[in-house]
């Protein structure tokens, strides 16, 4: 291979060689004629191209050869606990989570909205305290925006001692990105007037468990949005229809959907999500409170468990950054389980508080080879090591399975073996 | 409209209260129109409504209505146990009424606005504090012949109160 062209041990490939082509990659390729397929054969015309297709649908669905691409659900018979479903990571590309696998949490169920009869609610310490219908809101200039979600406890299987064999959607199925739009929050607590003793907001949601979570009001006030639109049609039933708070980079709970009343406060409800549930125990007892923020973190969806690779060649690793704290920077890339790194390259364009999704060029010989990769963000952040991760918050050497949740607010690295049958492996590197 | 009217236009529209950012499309509405849906409870007791409960009248209500799933006595079944709970000594510890919760307010907002699950927020404030007069004297954290009420509930000392650590104070 051309020396130029290798950025890493282990066949990590420059990031631009994909796409810059010419006769430096054409010379890279040459390298793996061992590899190519036997030759093809002859073309013909199927069946379906000899006929008049299907008619076309109000509303499309996928083809029937995708059925494989669904939610993974912990609760499919919806017995009286939390349902779960979870994002296939490793069966998507780009950045936007189509609507129908975005991910969900629902403590009881998804309520049946009307939403002629569903009311928005601003009250508390308000000079006015205001009601809205759905139909006033559509009035209101609106905001475009790409979001993630995530919840607090996506990734919880990586606070175990012992790798969790699971891929991709049982380890971080729980974060989704969609382009959200709606009405931003402050325009409504201006129209209300705000009181300056309010120092919080408490948003509650007209599910049957009543969701209700405090917000410190500056959130509120920055990028907090009342979300009517989940990639262009309106929300999802389990995503919050008819409409949810959207709290832009911070923890998936937070963001209550169904969502009916907003009360300004000067101090936190401590209700039963922020007291008791997302406040992660630490090694010496102690809990966290208020996290709040979805920390820089990334992961490889393609290879991944369940996606073998077919025999040594060159392949493209890509994967999912994001930061609740803006943009992804840089994202870094390693085939021998991070003893040496590549620059990945970033899918354009690169949005605050959104999946980036990272691609870089990487020729598997056939030997040992683990994938890791390690993102930063505009602030500065960086993904601390598993490593790192363990010595703050600590780990669990009970043999737990995928979908229990040891800790909350996982976001070191994950770290992909690439067994000599090219299947692929989690492990701890 | 020159340049003129329309300043004196937004000026008339700033008199009224309106702001530029919005078609000001918000009802007035009263508490008492609120009321229904205004359920959030405090640590320091306000929005506690009338009413009380003894840790014995609770437990009768828990027997018909919440014992299916958290078990005979509180002990858990289906769903969580409410009773019991450990040191907190591992990051994997489950965390209960009497070893994490800092609140006891916590206790009776949950009750009222979520359980019991077939059928949330259909029981009196009577019966929501009488629950959790139980479980908190079956936890051993108030006597088994205190009541609660709005003045004695936020007075319940939790052991874990201060076992927390703000985890990002700038963001608050």
């Amino acid at each position: 291979m051309d020396e130029p062209l290798r950025v890493a041990a282990n066949g990590l490939i420059d990031r631009r060689a994909f796409l810059r082509g010419g006769a430096a990659f054409a010379a890279a390729l040459a390298t793996y004629e061992a590899s190519k397929p036997a030759a093809a054969e002859a073309l013909t015309d199927d069946p379906w191209s000899k006929v008049p297709g299907k008619t076309v649908t109000a509303y499309g669905l996928p083809s029937r050869f995708e059925e494989k691409v669904g939610r993974t659900l912990s609760n499919p018979n919806g017995e009286p606990r939390t349902q779960h479903a979870r994002t296939p990571h490793h069966l998507l590309n780009g950045t936007f989570t189509p609507n129908g696998v975005h991910f969900v949490i629902s403590h009881m169920g998804n309520p049946d909205i009307d939403p002629a009869r569903h009311r928005l609610v601003i009250h508390g310490l308000v000079k006015r305290p205001l009601v809205f219908t759905l139909d006033a809101l559509a009035r209101y200039p609106m905001v475009s925006r790409m979001t993630f979600l995530e919840c607090g406890g996506n990734s919880a299987p990586l606070f175990a001692s012992q790798p969790v064999q699971a891929g991709v959607q049982a380890l971080h199925g729980l974060a989704s990105c969609a382009e959200w739009t709606g009405v931003p929050l402050a325009t409504l607590l201006e129209e209300s007037g705000i009181d300056p003793r309010a120092k919080w907001l408490i948003a509650e949601g007209g599910d049957a468990p009543a969701l209700s979570r405090s917000v410190p009001l500056k959130k509120g006030l920055d990028d907090a949005m009342i979300a009517l639109y989940q990639n262009g049609e309106r929300l999802m039933p389990g995503n919050g229809y008819p409409m949810r708070l959207l709290l832009p980079g911070w923890e998936g709970n937070m963001n209550v959907k169904y969502l009916r009343r907003i009360e300004l406060v000067e101090e936190p409800a401590m209700s039963y999500y922020e007291a008791r549930t997302y406040a992660p125990i630490l090694p010496n007892g102690k809990a966290y409170r208020f996290f709040f923020l979805q920390q820089v973190k990334s992961f490889i969806t393609h290879p991944s468990p369940g996606l073998a690779l077919r025999g040594p060649g060159l392949y493209e690793v890509s994967g999912i950054a994001y930061s609740g704290n803006g943009r992804i920077s840089r994202v870094m890339v390693s085939a021998d389980g991070g003893a040496t790194w590549a620059e990945s390259a970033l899918q354009e364009p690169v949005l605050s508080k959104a999946f980036t999704r990272f691609r870089i060029p990487w020729r598997w010989d056939g030997g040992p080879a683990v994938l890791q990769s390690r993102a930063w963000d505009e602030a500065g952040n960086v993904q601390p090591t598993r490593a790192q991760i363990v010595a703050e918050r600590g780990e669990s050497d009970k043999v737990l399975p995928a979908t229990a949740f040891i800790s909350q607010h996982y976001n070191g690295p994950t770290s992909w073996a690439i067994e000599s049958n090219g299947e692929v492996k989690h492990v701890y590197a | 409209m020159c340049m003129r009217e329309l300043t004196a236009a937004f000026a008339t529209l700033a008199a009224a209260g309106a702001l530029a950012a919005g078609p000001d499309l918000g009802k007035p509405i009263t508490p008492a129109e609120i009321a229904a849906w205004d359920i959030s409870v405090s640590p320091d007791g306000d929005g506690l409504p009338p009413g009380s409960g003894t840790p014995m009248q609770g437990a009768a209500v828990f027997a018909q209505k919440c014992a299916a799933c958290h078990g005979e006595n509180a002990r858990g079944g289906v769903n969580a146990a409410l009773v019991g709970g450990g040191p907190i000594e591992r990051i994997d510890s489950a965390r209960t009424i009497r070893n994490f919760w800092p609140y006891a307010t916590t206790v009776f907002d949950y009750i009222r606005r979520a359980m019991p699950w077939p059928q949330p927020r259909t029981l009196s404030n009577d019966e929501v504090y009488a629950l959790t007069a139980y479980i908190l004297s079956e936890n051993k954290l108030i006597a088994a012949d205190a009541v609660m009420d709005a003045a004695t509930l936020p007075k319940v000392k939790m052991p874990n109160r201060d076992g927390f650590i703000v985890r990002f104070p700038g963001e608050l």
